[in-house]
């Protein structure tokens, strides 16, 4: 049959399993959104307030859902508002598949109105990205788009359309969805050699991150920890693989890391690193990291092997491939002493924050959340001190119910995200955790959440200043608070009413349990401003360039 | 430091070399010479690219490089394993006698005179990185007022690249 660019477009989105699309129309990208409105049975668009809004909302639908997230905007500055949403998903490795309009090709190169060369913008920041010169490259380009999107390490792809192709009439017909390209063979001898490590250590710890979720490898990992009887530790990225509970999941390290789990890594003579890379919010040191031990890594991306870390081992391949692969060869263990050791540390190290019911404390407001929500709930996260709280206590132990900005840590995500997860995931509740700074970035999308009747649950984590700077201010620059302390008058209660939304302010933890209550049975979203101390700290805390070592608890 | 010459088959599309060279810029490592041409296959081009850097960085401009979606193949490439060959050009100013010297001294390297007047001269040079290397330093004394090098070719003397 012929069709045009446009319809091509939506067929072939169809044909991947797109059911929505996060965007915001303009000039180039007209012609989509004319077919857009006659396909609206067949796909759901969601109207963003900001193009920004839009890619990182594709962002929380992926990681809320493992599918490819799908965003679109028009050329020029709809295009360059995706770039942060993008980079984000490009650095946590998240599947999203970025449309943008452009201006008709005889007009490109001419600096025309609303043009921009987007795919030498986000050549950095993404996978791959194509320009779609020709209507009958259209269709291919599509599909070749998710399959690289979700191949291997997963990550962003941009398809940049100009205008006269999407008008363009050619032939198409419709092929099976794309599918992921095969994995890497695992080869029988490294895992071996890896089976042997372990069965042969004393003192092993794993260290998992977002890549067991993205393979979906959590209960093979949690198979592997108990036979082997090996403690387990996590990037912020590897929150919700491993239950909380389980004795032997030790919790987050690095910089804001438990400070048993980081002297575990420190004086453990094994070290299997399983889908993580080592960033330098987890090995804050270079060349100080875990030193006493033999590291074994575990990446689907061979890049990743001696980048950051040196390492004694590598496995390349897909987590759970790997996994299923080494669970045979592991032996049945005890490592009673090992774990008495760190149990020692546990009650002698690890920072225990006291309790406060008369005012809002942010561990005791995070616990709380996880008190009043099931287990299969979704936190978003914006970034800094709150996303810290959230990671440290919000209890998330199923995969894909922890969604925040790691590598890039993007002020601003987490809105988005949270209404990405939210149309992805209609049954659960979203609970977007932010802080009065984050939150002033993107809160516009109030606006999405109201249109959309999302019942999308926002706690402003208000301590009235840029939290995580000022608390390095405090510790590292005299308390010279360059910057940080706004004065801002924003009355997020009134706020929320003004976007049609329902505002509720809280300033004891009883208060801020009423409030989560009632926000849990409203119909659409809900912003909480819970009010908390402007010098409450994240800890513990490792500072830049240090190592666990001096680690900072008080 | 090291100059390490790397390899890599690329698919013929626009772009491609904007790709490489923003991975590069990116990861910060640096070119000491890059050469794109075409190869007998109109579908794919030949990317050469002298790296300076350390075993690390090696590691990873070919792992790197290895993930972008239009590279088909890479690899480094040891000069002893290869043919590497480049070609420079050098303007020269000076009188009569300068001119003269010149000519000896490209007779002794093999370098070719390709243009001559009045106030300058150029010449002609093409081989190892290392033979142009010692040529240069034998004419770096002379008034040179220009130089154009290609960066380096190379082709495996047995390994089958694509």
């Amino acid at each position: 049959m012929k069709l045009n660019g446009s319809q091509i477009l939506i067929e072939t989105l169809l044909e991947q399993g797109t059911d929505t699309i996060f965007g915001y129309p303009g000039g180039a990208v007209l012609n989509i959104y004319d077919e857009l409105y006659k396909y609206s049975d067949r796909i759901r668009h969601v109207l963003t307030a900001h193009e920004q809004g839009a890619s990182h909302a594709a962002d929380g639908y992926a990681r809320a859902t493992g599918k490819v997230g799908v965003c679109l905007a028009t050329s020029g500055p709809g295009a360059t508002n995706l770039v942060t949403g993008i980079a984000t998903a490009y650095m946590d490795s998240i599947p999203m598949v970025a449309i943008t309009g452009n201006v008709g090709t005889s007009f490109i190169g001419r600096d025309s109105f609303q043009e921009v060369y987007i795919a030498g913008i986000t050549m950095p920041i993404t996978k791959h990205n194509f320009v779609v010169r020709r209507i009958e490259e259209l269709a291919d380009t599509v599909r070749l788009a998710f399959e690289i999107a979700m191949s291997g390490r997963p990550g962003p792809v941009l398809i940049d359309i100009p205008k006269d192709v999407t008008a363009a009439v050619c032939e198409f017909e419709h092929k099976p969805a794309a599918q992921k390209r095969p994995n890497p063979k695992i080869e029988q001898e490294q895992i071996k050699k890896m089976a042997d490590m372990i069965n042969r250590s004393e003192r092993p710890v794993i260290f998992f991150g977002g890549g067991v979720i993205a393979s979906g490898a959590s209960e093979l990992l949690e198979e592997l920890i108990h036979r082997a009887d090996i403690p387990a530790c996590h990037a912020m990225m590897g929150i919700g693989a491993l239950r909380c509970d389980d004795p032997l999941n030790m919790g987050m390290i690095g910089m804001h890391g438990w400070v048993s789990a980081g002297r575990a890594v420190d004086k453990a003579d094994l070290l299997i690193a399983l889908g993580t890379r080592f960033s330098d919010r987890v090995a804050t040191k270079m060349g100080d990291f875990a030193t006493g031990a033999k590291i074994v890594q575990v990446d689907i991306d061979p890049a990743e092997v001696n980048k950051n870390i040196a390492v004694d081992h590598n496995v390349i391949g897909d987590a759970r491939d790997v996994l299923e692969a080494l669970l045979p060869m592991i032996d049945h263990a005890d490592h009673t002493p090992w774990k008495q050791q760190i149990e020692t540390w546990k009650t002698r190290m690890d920072y225990k924050p006291k309790d406060d019911d008369s005012v809002l404390r942010p561990h005791q407001l995070m616990r709380k959340i996880d008190e009043l929500i099931s287990k299969d709930d979704i936190i978003a996260t914006d970034v800094g001190q709150h996303q810290m709280w959230a990671a440290q206590f919000t209890g998330r132990e199923k995969p894909r119910t922890f969604l925040s900005s790691g590598g890039l840590g993007t002020m601003g995500y987490g809105y988005g995200a949270a209404i990405g997860a939210q149309v992805g995931q209609p049954d659960r509740k979203v609970v977007h955790i932010t802080g009065d700074g984050s939150f002033h970035m993107n809160l516009q999308e109030m606006c999405t959440a109201v249109s959309f009747r999302l019942p999308v649950i926002t706690v402003v984590v208000n301590n009235s200043v840029l939290g995580m700077v000022r608390q390095w201010q405090t510790s590292f620059y005299g308390q010279r608070y360059s910057n940080t302390d706004p004065h801002r008058k924003t009355d997020f209660v009134k706020l929320a009413e003004a976007f049609g939304a329902k505002g509720i302010r809280c300033r004891t933890l009883a208060e801020f349990d009423a409030a989560m209550r009632e926000a849990l049975q409203a119909d659409g979203p809900v912003i909480i401003d819970a009010v908390v101390d402007k010098d409450e700290r994240v800890l513990p805390f490792i500072p830049a360039g240090q190592t666990i070592r001096n680690v900072v608890v008080d | 430091m090291e100059k390490y010459i790397i390899s890599a088959l690329v698919k013929n599309r626009s772009g491609v070399l904007a790709r490489v060279s923003s991975l590069f810029g990116r990861r910060g490592f640096n070119i000491d010479s890059l050469t794109v041409s075409p190869t007998t296959d109109e579908a794919f081009s030949r990317i050469t690219i002298v790296v300076i850097g350390d075993e690390y960085t090696l590691e990873q401009v070919l792992k790197q490089m290895a993930k972008l979606e239009e590279c088909v193949a890479v690899s480094h490439i040891e000069e002893e394993d290869a043919f590497c060959w480049e070609l420079v050009l050098v303007k020269i100013r000076g009188d009569a006698a300068v001119r003269e010297s010149v000519r000896e001294i490209c007779a002794v390297y093999g370098a070719n005179v390709v243009d001559s007047n009045e106030k300058t001269i150029i010449v002609r040079m093409d081989g190892t990185p290392s033979h142009l290397n010692t040529f240069l330093s034998v004419i770096h004394s002379f008034d040179i007022v220009e130089s154009s090098r290609t960066g380096v070719t190379a082709v495996h003397k047995d390994a089958v690249l694509k």
